[in-house]
């Protein structure tokens, strides 16, 4: 009874959110006393997939397919649950990520297995997982009431340890067909070179205290020299200074980095419910009443246009 | 073109959070409820918005016992045509969902829309769990939908940044910001609702498949530690050697 891991790529890379997904199938594995197995979706090279097993899989089911190079819930939650049927798994971790999200109710119906939108760490003693629950003010622990389990593990949620291993890599032949999907790929539209948001450690985020959209240069240059995402605040991507992906919040995206730095955000709730759950917060605001700083574990007081660029000399310094 | 709106009530954003029972019950005292944000901001405007253009009917849908139906009014008063109850409290998502798919498949809907997830246990898995009861397409996260011909065209967002896909119906979507904007009801909204149709039907049978078996607060935060303005180099010293976080 193996746990199987769903990989999710993209341009034949496994994300960053599907390694920690096969580290925390391993850890899961390793307490169940059986194997990893990871099913690959999609054209990738044969060592790419192998170095899996640095991660923990012993084995990885590949459907090396370009059919499966764009992602569709329908036909791939077929091909997962092929592969869970092929591994014996009665598990399935997937990240919770945005295909996860759409991929893990799927499986959830199609096995009739309790899921787990979004675990935040292993089981406790009772088998239960807790999940941030009501915008990260509280969190539930989620006991699963059937044998099949559906885990979508939140980002950022298990600190992953190599092991210098390479996974097995073995063909896979789903046997989903182009009828299977149900939606076709036309384009996709994303910035080269930066970090996801939803994948980063770090993230620098500013607000409408930075009075307008040519003053990000310094938010940017802070961004890189900490090699950090950026984000921004509702109203900023409202008045479109920057764009809606970047919005982190209760209406966009829900981010849980180790190191979350809000410059000119006064620190409303909806913001907050977007980034409570981060394990480091840094306020910098020149207002001392700002919401925030009840939120924050380190402050400062100050103006942004002095602040920031003392701060990026700052690091600078420590990077070198 | 019929369009099924699942709407789910939820706390407000401003809610205390607490519990009872040993913790294993939310704490409904003084707490204000109100439409899911992105049910009723997005998923709901844009179907109404799609009917206006296309015809066809808007269908809100909650599974939930009669108080809830102050909220499918004022769903009404925005402007959808008719609404269906399923009276039964939402036990799980999977009960939920199932009871959805079921009205959605036996009524023969052409697109379901929902919001991208609840703003109470944050799970985004409505959506996927009724298209999978369909056997139906399901994309999420979506920021922008067109339907012309029977085909949709949707973008959806992915790790910094979107893709353009096409899907033929039946379909389910879950909508985010970007697709609609939010509709105040008028007072000529408010007065239709009141005669519109609302049917209250039976839950299928099905059992939940997940219990949550006690809620935890957060650890309380030991306070904001201030670094003065003109000393930042202190504020990396401490992110490297107390936080460790670079």
């Amino acid at each position: 009874m193996s746990v199987l891991v769903y990989i999710d790529q993209s341009n034949g890379a496994a994300k960053k959110a599907s390694l920690e997904a096969a580290f925390y199938g391993k850890t899961l594995a390793a307490a169940k006393g059986t194997d990893a197995v990871g099913v690959y979706l999609g054209e990738a090279s044969e060592s790419d997939v192998a170095e899996l097993g640095n991660y923990g899989l012993n084995k990885v089911l590949h459907a090396n397919d370009a059919m499966f190079n764009n992602f569709d819930s329908k036909a791939f939650a077929k091909a997962v649950v092929a592969a869970a049927s092929q591994a014996g798994a009665q598990t399935i971790v997937v990240p919770f990520n945005q295909n996860g999200k759409q991929l893990g109710p799927r499986l959830s119906v199609r096995l009739n297995a309790g899921y787990v939108p979004g675990a935040s760490a292993l089981p406790n003693a009772d088998g239960q997982y807790s999940k941030a629950v009501f915008s990260g003010k509280s969190f539930a622990d989620y006991d699963i009431q059937t044998e099949s389990q559906i885990i979508g593990l939140s980002a950022n949620s298990i600190q992953i340890e190599k092991s210098g291993d390479s996974a097995a890599v073995e063909a896979f032949d789903s046997g989903v067909i182009a009828d299977d999907f149900a939606t076709t790929h036309i384009k996709k539209e994303v910035l080269e070179g930066e970090i996801p948001l939803t994948e980063a450690e770090k993230v620098v985020s500013a607000g409408r205290g930075l009075k307008g959209p040519e003053n990000w240069g310094m938010i940017e240059d802070l961004a890189k020299a900490l090699g950090a995402a950026t984000a921004c605040s509702r109203p900023v991507s409202d008045i479109g200074w920057r764009p809606h992906h970047e919005h982190v919040g209760q209406t966009g995206v829900t981010v849980k980095p180790n190191l979350y730095i809000a410059i000119g955000i006064s620190g409303a709730i909806q913001h907050l419910a977007g980034v409570n759950q981060s394990k480091v917060m840094v306020v910098i605001n020149n207002d001392p009443e700002a919401p925030f700083f009840k939120a924050a574990d380190y402050g400062i007081v100050g103006d942004a246009f002095d602040v920031v660029p003392k701060l990026l000399e700052e690091v600078k310094a420590f990077n070198a | 073109m019929k369009i099924l709106v699942p709407i789910s009530k939820v706390p407000d954003t401003t809610a205390k959070i607490a519990f009872t029972n040993n913790n294993t019950e939310f704490d409904t005292n003084n707490v204000q409820f109100i439409i899911n944000p992105t049910d009723e901001w997005y998923a709901l405007v844009r179907a109404i918005e799609l009917v206006e253009k296309n015809g066809g009917s808007v269908t809100v849908i909650n599974v939930g016992p009669a108080a809830n139906e102050q909220f499918i009014r004022k769903a009404l008063a925005i402007g959808a045509n008719d609404a269906v109850r399923v009276d039964a409290e939402p036990k799980d998502a999977f009960f939920t969902a199932s009871q959805i798919a079921d009205y959605a498949k036996a009524n023969a809907y052409d697109l379901v829309l929902t919001g991208k997830e609840t703003i109470d246990y944050n799970g985004a898995q409505i959506g996927g769990m009724i298209a999978e009861f369909m056997d139906a397409g399901y994309v999420s996260l979506v920021t922008r939908l067109d339907i012309e011909d029977g085909k949709a065209s949707i973008n959806r967002e992915i790790e910094g940044g979107e893709e353009v896909v096409e899907a033929s119906l039946p379909l389910v979507i879950s909508a985010q910001k970007g697709m609609a904007e939010q509709r105040i009801p008028n007072m000529r909204g408010i007065m239709q609702a009141r005669t519109k149709p609302l049917t209250v039907i039976p839950a299928n049978g099905n059992s939940p498949l997940v219990n949550i078996a006690a809620y935890h607060l957060p650890a309380e935060k030991d306070g904001c530690t201030y670094v003065d303005a003109d000393n930042v180099g202190e504020l990396v010293r401490l992110l490297h050697e107390e936080a460790k976080v670079i």
